[in-house]
């Protein structure tokens, strides 16, 4: 019998995630795979699961899962995984997947993976491929017991394959135990952005502790907005208050795999690389010819950005106009 | 005077190596070599003790700091102090090397469960590790709700509220205390311990807990215990060498020509 693989299914910004649709893909490779989705999400989400390899989605509209964080959705989780005991529940490396698997790794004492970039089955035994320290090393790991095993994934890493089934929807009831209910969200913010977002962008020109100032930023925008992409910052330039966390790519912040990405006054730590190093093609600009960041660079001008960055805009405007 | 609004908090900080120092891992142990490694206060950890320290300062109460580690974790715990944290726990144990995240989540709970406390404060992650798990796991443990991804953080009363930092923006999140709580990077600039803050942590109090003092056996702490076990350490493929060249007045045009090589423009 095929191995059970589920996925958590996670909405953001009102839509079924990409990552969703990614670990749906890997699961469907890897077995049968089903998704469980809590709380509001779009009327087409289950047609839209079905054509990414789901045979069967458990199902609630409950906007309990919604209004009160984490606590109701670790509650079901544990009750169907009692119930069905699928080999591996896969969780996108969200802000909400990652708690609803950490909370849940402790309920179960199973445990969980994180931050996985690749997992295989091998006669039921789970191996996943995780980075670590920043990338720079890369094992493979295995969680001990009989039980489901927790597995978050790093988003990016499986490609989305279409895939028809026609899958069946099981309605699930929401826990009702005043003590699940304990964490409410009172407000939902939205932060406006223009042009397109840093994960879906091409082209990405990102900035770090080399330009020295949040005004500096401007010459990226504009060499952004040339290249129809998006800016983007190392911590550094983050913690210093520069740009907004949003912006961070890097192992505590996004993941980003642009055909261009061009790297303006960033050194290219190690937590950065974890973040930027799948990018088809890589500029790097900086002052100072041992920066770790040339060693991943296809192109590395070693030169100052406030010189190198103009020339750059002025060449792109001339050609464009040629 | 006591106040009504105090709050007893409890930070849970580690060590990491210096963030200047490049780590390695031991192919026999699969383990980060910490040995002869200069640690320091894990800097996102850093973070967690200033928030509670600004909360205390303002509304009363005390900050107590526990820390897993071996004798080398004294240099976060000193540091946690002199920052102006009132007391320190130590779980210090060989039998708690190697624990995984949760191993770590069940030391830290069965020492906090020993404290009165209406907040306990962690880093989302930490500087070296990165899991990211162990906050989740220990409210789990302790039973408390997890507010987590915190960009600020206040308590009126017996309430907390976070703004919790979401894919498009923030969520205003509250829960009733006791909670625990997970901060960002951005949430503030943590202090410098003072001359005066670095002399008087030496008097202050830190109690050591092995794990016999916990109540955890082999069945859930250290190698033994670890869920997650790693099967082989690798590197991963290396991107093929790019080419280096200084801008010699020309560098600007000279990437838009590779760009246009490779028809990227």
């Amino acid at each position: 019998m095929a191995d059970l693989i589920w996925v958590y299914g996670d909405v953001v910004d009102g839509k079924i995630s990409r990552a969703t649709l990614e670990m749906l893909s890997k699961a469907a490779a890897l077995g049968r795979a089903e998704v469980v989705l809590l709380g509001p999400a779009p009327d087409d989400a289950v047609h839209t699961l079905s054509a990414h390899g789901a045979s069967k989605v458990y199902r609630s509209k409950d906007p309990v899962y919604r209004e009160c964080l984490t606590l109701p959705a670790v509650e079901t989780m544990a009750t169907l995984i009692a119930a069905h005991r699928p080999r591996v529940v896969l969780f996108a490396s969200s802000y909400g997947g990652r708690d609803v698997a950490a909370a849940l790794s402790a309920k179960l004492d199973c445990g969980a993976l994180t931050d996985v970039g690749d997992l295989a089955l091998r006669d039921g035994a789970l191996e996943a491929t995780i980075p670590a320290l920043g990338g720079s090393y890369q094992n493979t790991s295995t969680l001990s017991g009989q039980g489901t095993k927790l597995v978050l994934v790093r988003p990016k890493a499986f490609e989305t394959k279409p895939n028809e089934k026609s899958a069946t929807v099981e309605e699930v009831p929401p826990p009702r135990d005043a003590a699940v209910l304990k964490i409410r969200v009172t407000e939902r913010m939205t932060v406006t952005r223009e042009g397109p977002q840093l994960e879906d962008s091409r082209v990405i020109v990102s900035g770090g502790r080399g330009l020295k100032g949040p005004e500096r930023f401007a010459i990226l925008q504009e060499l952004a907005a040339l290249l129809g992409g998006a800016v983007g910052a190392t911590r550094a330039a983050v913690d210093a208050a520069w740009v907004p966390y949003a912006l961070q790519i890097g192992q505590t912040g996004k993941t980003v795999k642009p055909d261009l990405y061009i790297a303006c006054g960033i050194s290219g730590a190690i937590q950065h690389l974890a973040g930027m190093k799948g990018s088809k093609t890589i500029v790097a600009i900086n002052t100072d010819p041992e920066a770790p960041i040339f060693q991943v660079a296809d192109l590395g001008v070693v030169g100052d950005v406030f010189k190198v960055v103009p020339q750059l805009i002025e060449e792109l405007k001339k050609r464009k106009r040629g | 005077m006591a106040r009504h609004d105090e709050v007893n908090i409890v930070v849970c900080a580690k060590v990491v190596p210096l963030s200047s120092v490049t780590i390695q891992i031991d192919p026999a142990t699969k383990r980060m070599v910490r040995k002869d490694v200069s640690q320091e206060l894990d800097p996102q950890a850093a973070k967690a003790v200033e928030e509670a320290l600004r909360l205390t300062e303002k509304q009363g109460g005390s900050v107590t700091v526990v820390v897993m580690g071996g004798d080398d974790a004294t240099i976060g715990i000193r540091g946690a102090l002199a920052m102006g944290a009132t007391a320190a726990i130590h779980l210090s144990d060989p039998a708690l090397a190697g624990s995984d995240a949760l191993g770590t989540a069940k030391a830290l709970a069965a020492a906090i469960r020993k404290e009165p406390f209406d907040l306990v404060i962690c880093a989302t992650e930490s500087s070296d590790s990165y899991t990211g798990l162990v906050p989740g796991q220990l409210a789990q443990l302790l039973g408390v709700p997890p507010l987590t991804f915190a960009t600020s953080l206040t308590v009126e009363g017996r309430t907390a509220t976070i703004k919790r930092q979401s894919e498009g923006g923030y969520d205003v999140v509250t829960s009733e205390l006791p909670v625990l709580v997970t901060v960002t990077t951005g949430i503030n600039e943590p202090r410098y311990p003072t001359l005066k803050g670095i002399m008087g942590a030496k008097k202050k109090e830190i109690r050591k807990y092995t794990a016999a003092d916990l109540g955890l056996g082999p069945a859930e702490i250290g190698e033994s215990g670890a869920r997650e076990k790693v099967l082989t350490v690798g590197r991963p493929p290396a991107r093929p060498a790019g080419t280096v060249i200084k801008d010699e007045g020309q560098g600007g045009k000279q990437i838009a020509d590779f760009l246009a090589n490779l028809k990227l423009i």
